[in-house]
């Protein structure tokens, strides 16, 4: 389902289809998708639908077996070499023999920056984040959550226009999580970036979103989109909103429908 | 551990990291002590036999008396071990490296370099006597270079190889190439590995060393001093040149922590915090 949009895609999806050889699993099957600039597209489904995967071959990281990619108007490939996306984990995948300020030079090193370019916009970066003053930390001396927060700043610290965020959240505790959901909100506007956002939970995906896409498992295919007409900037009382209920309740009722064949613990993830 | 306690003021907590390493290493000490005093106590109270276990305050005060001739042989010996040590630990370097860097290479050799770490190598020791000058120095670093060899190349190698995928894939969205992966990432993550086989490595040169002059070497060689000296039942002169032995085993192995330390700054573990 291509969204009629006035601007040009940041990414654009076409008839993607992965099949992984060993035990030819179909991961994507037929996936359409199109990407505004400043768009926050959450990815949501139960393990197993490929939505990491997805997020990969955006990346460029995996090949998709059939359809075409477009980033920035370009092919993916070249848009991985032109930088024009960052990436975030699940884990923080900080490298602990560089410093926090170290770490988000990484890229800026990478792209051939100048010392004195890239300590001024670590600096920038460390303040958009909160971490002023942690720069000559190294990873293993803060918390899960400044990690996370870390990662973020690595993946904009070279301004690209796409922040690809595979369940960056998933393995923090819940009020780290939210307290981290609203900074990433207030980051996202404060830079404009396209985003999009692998997550399994429901509340989480439709409380950030712009778009909420529900994928379906194997093969993984695209079962719904929902556009989030949540009330802007987003804060803490969103959540106890009547039409945010709505909006998680329709989510999880397609969910529900399009995954029969789940397994009981991937049922239970989705709760 | 949190922010907050590292953050803390800098002098007062290198007072406090002072005192917490007395702390850690005193009952090591004492330890040691109270073996070392029931060792002389009971040696003299049950009147031991000189040739199966001597009194310690012997064993130091022949030390003392034997000097010139100990320290010497020593220092030759400890010479050998060094150049074993940096000979095998420097070629295993380089197999691992080109193991780790070519894959095909790599699926070649890892087995057998897995199968011959479990051989006993120090069972070959009299054949490197035939290959080289059985009295020369060479040939006693011939056993500690191959003791060293293995356990740092198959170590290096795991460390090569221990890199998280997340950590290349991140790499690789910067459009990183091989060579840059191998440096930011792969070399660094196989350094803790690395300095684990060279502790280990450390020890087997030492052991390389004398165990190589046990079947012939140079008369100022220690291991050859502790082998005749037990042979013509001066067992206080042998146990004072274990003494020897054990104190430069215990300086290469010093030497090789402390490196790590500076070296392995970044990592909690090589701290020891």
């Amino acid at each position: 389902m291509i969204v009629e949009t006035a601007a040009p895609a940041v990414v654009r999806l076409e008839g993607v289809t992965k099949t992984f050889p060993q035990g030819n699993v179909t991961a994507l099957q037929d996936i359409d998708l199109e990407l505004a600039p400043g768009e926050f597209v959450s990815l949501i489904g139960p393990s197993g639908c490929g939505k990491s995967t997805l997020l990969r071959v955006i990346g460029d990281l995996i090949e998709p077996t059939a359809g075409t990619i477009s980033v920035n108007g370009k092919s993916a490939r070249q848009a991985r070499n032109d930088g024009d996306y960052g990436i975030v984990f699940q884990s923080a995948v900080l490298f602990d023999w560089r410093t926090v300020a170290k770490n988000i030079a990484l890229p800026l090193e990478m792209l051939g920056w100048d010392r004195n370019r890239r300590r001024a916009r670590v600096q920038e970066m460390l303040e958009l984040v909160e971490l002023t003053g942690f720069g000559e930390h190294h990873p293993w001396q803060l918390s899960g959550g400044m990690q996370q927060r870390v990662a973020i700043a690595r993946a904009l610290a070279f301004e690209p226009a796409l922040l690809l965020m595979d369940e960056p959240f998933g393995a923090l505790d819940e009020m780290t999580r939210e307290r981290l959901n609203l900074e990433l909100l207030s980051i996202w506007a404060k830079t404009g970036n396209t985003v999009v956002f692998v997550t399994h939970s429901i509340s989480e995906a439709v409380f950030l979103s712009t778009r909420v896409v529900v994928m379906s498992p194997r093969p993984g295919r695209v079962a719904g989109v929902f556009d989030i007409d949540l009330p802007t900037p987003r804060t803490a009382d969103t959540r106890d909103t009547p039409r945010f209920f709505e909006l998680v309740t329709q989510v999880r009722e397609l969910l529900r429908r399009r995954g029969e064949h789940l397994l009981p613990e991937e049922e239970a993830a989705l709760e | 551990m949190s922010a907050i306690t590292v953050s803390g003021g800098r002098g007062s907590a290198h007072g406090v990291r002072v005192l917490r390493k007395l702390g850690e290493w005193l009952p090591a000490l004492v330890v040691f002590v109270l073996v070392v005093g029931l060792w002389e106590g009971l040696t003299r109270a049950l009147d031991v036999q000189q040739f199966l276990l001597p009194k310690p305050s012997a064993i130091v005060s022949t030390f003392w008396t034997q000097r010139h001739s100990l320290w010497p042989a020593g220092w030759y010996t400890f010479k050998e071990a060094l150049g074993g040590f940096a000979i095998g630990s420097g070629l295993g370097i380089v197999a691992a490296t080109v193991v780790g860097r070519f894959r095909t290479v790599g699926k070649a050799l890892m087995p057998v370099f897995v199968t011959a770490n479990a051989v006993p190598i120090i069972a070959f020791a009299p054949i490197f006597g035939a290959w080289f000058n059985p009295i020369s120095a060479q040939s006693k670093m011939a056993v500690a270079a191959v003791l060293c060899f293995l356990p740092v190349t198959v170590n290096t190698l795991r460390g090569l190889q221990s890199a998280k995928p997340e950590q290349i894939e991140l790499m690789r969205s910067y459009a990183a190439s091989e060579l840059q992966i191998w440096w930011r990432v792969r070399v660094p993550t196989a350094l803790p590995f690395l300095f684990t086989a060279l502790k280990v490595a450390s020890v087997l040169a030492m052991i390389g060393a004398i165990v190589g002059e046990y079947f012939g070497g140079a008369l100022n060689a220690l291991g050859v001093l502790i082998n005749t000296d037990a042979g013509v039942f001066q067992f206080v002169r042998a146990w004072a040149g274990i003494l020897v032995a054990s104190l430069l085993g215990l300086a290469l192995y010093g030497a090789v922590v402390a490196t790590e330390r500076i070296v392995l700054r970044w990592s909690p573990e090589a701290r020891g915090s």
